[in-house]
C-alpha cells in the first residue's frame, strides 16, 4: 500500500530540472565541512556526463545563515541574491545549481517574494546597480544539486560498481533519507514529491538498489534553524530535536542516513558524538554509530569512488561499516594521507573507526 | 566528558501510551460524572482558589485524564471545597467529589493500600 | 396543473422532489449517472440522530418515485444544457433529448478525497480510513484492520478537507461532528472492548439531538476527545499509527499510538454538479456550491429563471435538511409554473 500511495503524490510534483549549463553556487558548510561532496559533484558532471557546470571565483555566501540568524536584512540578502544572478547574465547562464538547501530555500524564497511583491524586485534592482553598477535577470531555471543527482540517478545506477546491497546477506541497505526542511516545507512545489513524502532522496536510494526506511519523526526538523543556535547555550534544544529522530529511527536499524543539506548532514554526523559523550547512546547496531553521508559521498561510493577522495574520514561519524557491508575495499594508511601521500595528524577521537 | 555549554532538553510532548492513569481510573470508577466534562473551564471562571494559586480543575481533569499526574498531586490540596464549581457545570459534573477522590488516590497510591 | 420537470440527480433532493411534484400533478424525469437510484445514501448505515437504518429511508424514497407521472432514467448523465426561449433543453451521453419547463438540479456532494492530505497518510500507510470507508465496514460487519485482527485503539480526526485553507476548503462541511461522534459510539458497540478518541478543533453539534449524542458518547460510552488537530500520522517498527496532535486545552504536544485512523472527510461540490454549473453559466459561491439568488427566501433558486437546485449541491446537509430543501425547490417550482414562468 505504501508505495502506490506514494507514486500518485510524486506525480503531482514533478519539477523542471535542467539538463544541462549549469551555473553553480557552493555551500559555506558543506565547502568547509565534507568538501569531497561538490569536488564529487563537479567530477561527475564535468568529466563523467560531460555537462558544462561554471563557477565564478566571485559569487558569495548567500548569506542565508546570517539572514536566519537575525542579523542580515531582506534587502540585503535579495541584493547578494540579486548580484549572484547579475554573474549568472554577465557569463550567459539561465539554469542556476544551488549546493545548499538553506541556500534553496533563500532563493525560492525571494523569488516567490518578487512574483507576489514586485515592487520588492525593483527596489533590488535599484540597490544593486546603487552598490555595483551591476544588472540582473531572474534565471529560468531553479534547482537543488540534490534534483540534478536525482534527474542523473539511473545514470549512474547504470555506471554503478557498489549498488546499496549488503554484500554479507544480499538484502538491500536500509537507508533513512533526511530532506533540509527548507528544501520543499515552505513552498511544497519547488520540491520532488512534495513535502510530505518527498522523492528526490528516497529516489536515489532505490534507484541504486537501497531500500528507504519510513520511521515516525521522518519529518522532523533536524534543529538546527541558525537563530537560536548562534548563542552555544541555546544548543540544547537543538540537539534535543537531532536525539529525537534518531530515537525514533533506531528500532528500524538504518545502515546509513543520506541528506541533501549541510546543516542536517552536519548535525545528524555531530551529534552522534556529543550524545555519545554526553550520556554514552548510541543509535547504530552493536553499539555502533550510524553513518551520515550526502548524496554525493553516497553516488561517488556507489561509482566505485575512493572513500577518502570523497572525504569520507573527515566525517564525525566513520563510515567503515557502511563501506564493509557494500563490499567496497579502502587502504587503512591512506586514510589520513594528503593526495601527495604526506601523513596528516589522526584525530584521536574517532567513532566507528 | 567535555564541557559542551548546553545538556539535551527534556521533551514536553505527552506521551500518551507511557502516561499511568491509574488515578483517573480510580475516580471515574468511583464518579462516573468526571466522563461528561467538556473542559469548557466555567468551573475555573468562578474557583475561589484559582484567583489567587495555579489552581485550575479544568487543567487538573486534562492532566489527570492524560496521566500527568505530578502536576494534579500537590495542587489539588489548595481546594476549598466551597462548591462554587458545582453551582456553574453545564454538563453536571460533580466536581467537589472528583477533588475528593483525587486526593484519596495519590494518598492510597503513596501508601501502596490500592 | 400541468408541465414537465427534469431532476438531475436521483439521490436524497432528487427523489424526494420527483416524488412530491409527480404527487403535485407535473411530469417529471429523473437523471441518474448510476445504475442505481438512492445516491450516497445507499453507502450509509445508520444516520443519525436517531440511529435508524438509512435503508428505511431509501425504501421510503424508493416508494416516493414510484409514480405514473415519473419517468428514471438510470446510467445516464447529462452532457448539455440550454434555455431556448422559455423551455430547457437537456441532452444526455446516452442520447436522450429531453424537453422541459423546469429543471431542478440535485447533482449532491463528492466526498473530499483524503489523499489530498498528505500528512494523514491516506492510500499510504495501512489502517488509515475515511468516515465512508467505515460505514461500509459497518454495512459488511467487518470491522478489523489489514493483517485481519481487531483494532483496540482508534482514532478519529475532525475537519478533513474542511475549514483548510490548504486544500481551498474554507467552510465548514457541518455533518462529520456528529457524525464523528456517531461511528465512535458505533465503534463502541461492535468493539466493546476498544478505546476510541476523536481530534476536533472544535465539536459542532447544531443539529437538534447532536448535543444529547455527544453527551451520551461520553457518558456511556467513554469516548475520549481530545482537542487538537492531528498535524502528521507516521508509523512505527510494529505498524502502528503515530498521531502527532497538540492537546490545546492541556497547552502541550500530544503523541499517541493507535491501531486505526478514520478520517472525517468533508463534502465538496460534485463534480458533475461543477461541470453543469460552468456549462450553464451558473452562479456558484465561493465554496463552489450553487449560490442561492437569495440566502433567506431564494435557497432553491439559481440566476437563472426555472432553473432550480435542491440539497447538497448547494450545501453541506444532512438528510433531514435535504428532504426540506427538496420540498422548498418544489414550492418554487410550482409557483414558477402557476405564475406562466415568471
Amino acid at each position: 500500500m505504501e508505495n502506490e500511495g506514494k507514486k500518485k503524490i510524486w506525480s503531482e510534483y514533478q519539477k523542471e530540472i535542467a539538463d544541462d549549463h549549469f551555473f553553480y553556487v557552493r555551500s559555506c558548510i558543506r565547502q568547509s565541512f565534507y568538501p569531497g561532496s561538490e569536488q564529487f559533484f563537479l567530477d561527475f558532471m564535468r568529466n563523467v556526463l560531460g555537462k558544462d557546470v561554471f563557477e565564478n571565483p566571485s559569487h558569495t555566501t548567500c548569506t542565508g545563515i546570517g539572514y536566519h540568524g537575525d542579523i542580515v536584512p531582506f534587502s540585503t540578502i535579495m541584493t547578494v541574491v540579486a548580484r549572484h544572478f547579475a554573474l549568472m547574465k554577465e557569463s550567459g547562464y539561465k539554469n542556476i545549481a544551488i549546493s545548499c538547501v538553506t541556500s534553496f530555500g533563500i532563493y525560492t524564497e525571494i523569488l516567490e517574494t518578487w512574483k507576489h511583491f514586485p515592487e520588492e524586485l525593483e527596489k533590488t534592482r535599484e540597490y544593486l546597480y546603487k552598490a555595483t553598477g551591476r544588472e540582473f535577470d531572474i534565471p529560468e531555471n531553479m534547482a537543488h544539486t540534490s534534483d540534478i543527482i536525482y534527474k542523473f540517478r539511473n545514470e549512474i545506477a547504470a555506471k554503478s560498481k557498489n549498488l546499496l546491497i549488503n554484500k554479507k546477506t544480499g538484502e538491500p541497505l536500509r537507508v533513512v533519507e533526511h530532506i533540509g526542511c527548507h528544501y520543499a516545507k515552505m513552498f511544497p512545489k519547488f520540491g520532488v514529491g512534495g513535502a510530505e513524502f518527498p522523492n528526490v532522496l528516497s529516489g536515489m536510494a532505490e534507484a541504486w538498489g537501497g531500500e528507504v526506511v519510513d520511521y515516525p519523526e521522518r519529518r522532523h526538523c533536524c534543529g538546527f534553524g541558525f537563530r537560536q543556535y548562534l548563542i552555544q547555550a541555546n544548543r540544547g534544544y537543538s540537539l534535543s530535536n537531532t536525539a529525537k529522530k534518531f530515537s525514533s529511527m533506531k528500532p528500524f536499524k538504518p545502515d546509513l542516513v543520506l541528506t541533501n543539506c549541510p546543516g542536517c548532514n552536519m548535525f545528524m554526523d555531530k551529534w552522534q558524538y556529543t550524545i555519545k559523550d554526553m550520556e554514552g547512546t548510541t543509535y547504530g547496531a552493536d553499539g555502533e554509530s550510524i553513518p551520515v553521508l550526502t548524496y554525493e559521498e553516497l553516488a561517488g561510493l556507489v561509482m566505485g569512488y575512493n572513500p577518502w577522495d570523497l572525504g569520507l574520514q573527515f566525517h564525525m561519524v566513520q563510515s567503515e561499516p557502511l563501506l564493509r557491508k557494500m563490499g567496497i575495499e579502502y587502504n587503512r594508511e591512506d586514510k589520513f594521507k594528503t593526495k601527495d601521500g604526506r601523513q596528516m595528524p589522526v584525530p584521536k577521537n574517532l567513532i566507528n573507526a | 566528558m567535555e564541557k559542551f555549554g548546553f545538556t539535551l532538553s527534556k521533551a514536553r510532548v505527552i506521551d500518551y501510551d507511557a502516561n499511568d492513569r491509574s488515578v483517573v481510573d480510580y475516580i471515574l470508577k468511583r464518579e462516573p460524572s468526571l466522563n461528561l466534562c467538556i473542559e469548557c473551564g466555567c468551573c475555573s471562571a468562578t474557583c475561589t482558589t484559582g484567583n489567587f494559586t495555579g489552581f485550575s480543575l479544568r487543567e487538573m481533569n486534562i492532566l489527570l485524564k492524560r496521566g500527568e499526574n505530578e502536576q494534579v498531586r500537590k495542587k489539588i490540596r489548595t481546594c476549598m471545597l466551597c462548591g462554587k464549581c458545582s453551582l456553574v457545570c453545564p454538563r453536571g459534573v460533580n466536581t467537589r467529589n472528583i477533588v475528593f477522590l483525587a486526593k484519596q488516590a495519590f494518598q492510597k497510591f503513596d501508601s501502596h493500600a490500592v | 396543473m400541468t408541465g414537465t420537470v427534469v431532476v438531475v440527480g436521483g439521490g436524497t433532493a432528487g427523489m424526494e422532489a420527483a416524488g412530491q411534484l409527480a404527487k403535485a400533478g407535473l411530469s417529471v424525469t429523473v437523471i441518474e449517472k448510476e445504475k442505481e437510484m438512492g445516491g450516497h445514501l445507499k453507502e450509509w448505515y445508520h444516520l443519525f440522530p436517531d440511529r435508524r437504518s438509512s435503508s428505511e429511508v431509501i425504501d421510503y424514497l424508493m416508494d416516493l418515485v414510484v409514480h405514473e407521472n415519473i419517468k428514471l432514467l438510470t446510467g445516464d448523465s447529462v452532457s448539455g444544457l440550454h434555455k431556448k426561449g422559455s423551455e430547457f433543453v437537456l441532452n444526455t451521453v446516452n442520447g436522450e433529448v429531453i424537453h422541459a419547463d423546469t429543471v431542478l438540479l440535485a447533482t449532491g456532494f463528492d466526498l473530499f478525497k483524503s489523499e489530498r492530505k498528505e500528512e494523514y497518510g491516506y492510500g499510504i500507510y495501512d489502517n488509515v480510513i475515511t468516515s465512508a470507508d467505515l460505514e461500509k465496514m459497518f454495512r459488511s460487519k467487518e470491522l478489523k484492520l489489514i493483517n485481519g485482527k481487531k483494532p483496540e485503539k482508534i482514532g478519529i480526526v475532525h475537519c478533513v478537507g474542511s475549514r483548510d485553507e490548504k486544500v481551498g476548503n474554507l467552510y465548514c462541511s457541518k455533518l462529520c461532528c456528529v457524525t464523528a461522534v456517531k461511528q465512535a459510539i458505533e465503534l463502541k458497540e461492535t468493539l466493546s472492548d476498544c478505546k476510541v478518541f476523536c481530534f476536533y478543533m472544535d465539536m459542532r453539534m447544531g443539529g437538534a439531538l447532536y448535543e444529547e449524542l455527544y453527551r451520551e458518547s461520553q457518558e456511556k460510552y467513554g469516548i475520549g476527545f481530545i482537542r487538537g488537530k492531528v498535524s502528521e500520522v507516521g508509523v512505527n517498527i510494529s505498524n502502528k499509527l503515530v498521531v502527532k496532535v497538540e492537546d490545546t486545552l492541556a497547552g502541550r504536544p500530544l503523541k499517541m499510538e493507535l491501531d486505526m485512523l478514520v478520517l472525517m472527510a468533508g463534502m465538496e461540490m460534485s463534480d458533475g454538479g461543477a461541470k453543469l454549473a460552468e456549462a450553464g453559466k451558473l452562479n456558484i459561491g465561493e465554496n463552489r456550491f450553487f449560490a442561492p439568488a437569495d440566502h433567506h427566501f431564494g435557497s432553491n433558486k439559481s440566476n437563472v429563471k426555472g432553473l432550480f437546485f435542491a440539497g447538497t449541491c448547494a450545501a453541506p446537509m444532512n438528510v433531514t435538511e435535504t428532504i426540506s430543501h427538496a420540498r422548498g425547490a418544489v414550492t418554487d417550482i410550482i409557483n414558477y409554473l402557476n405564475g406562466s414562468k415568471k
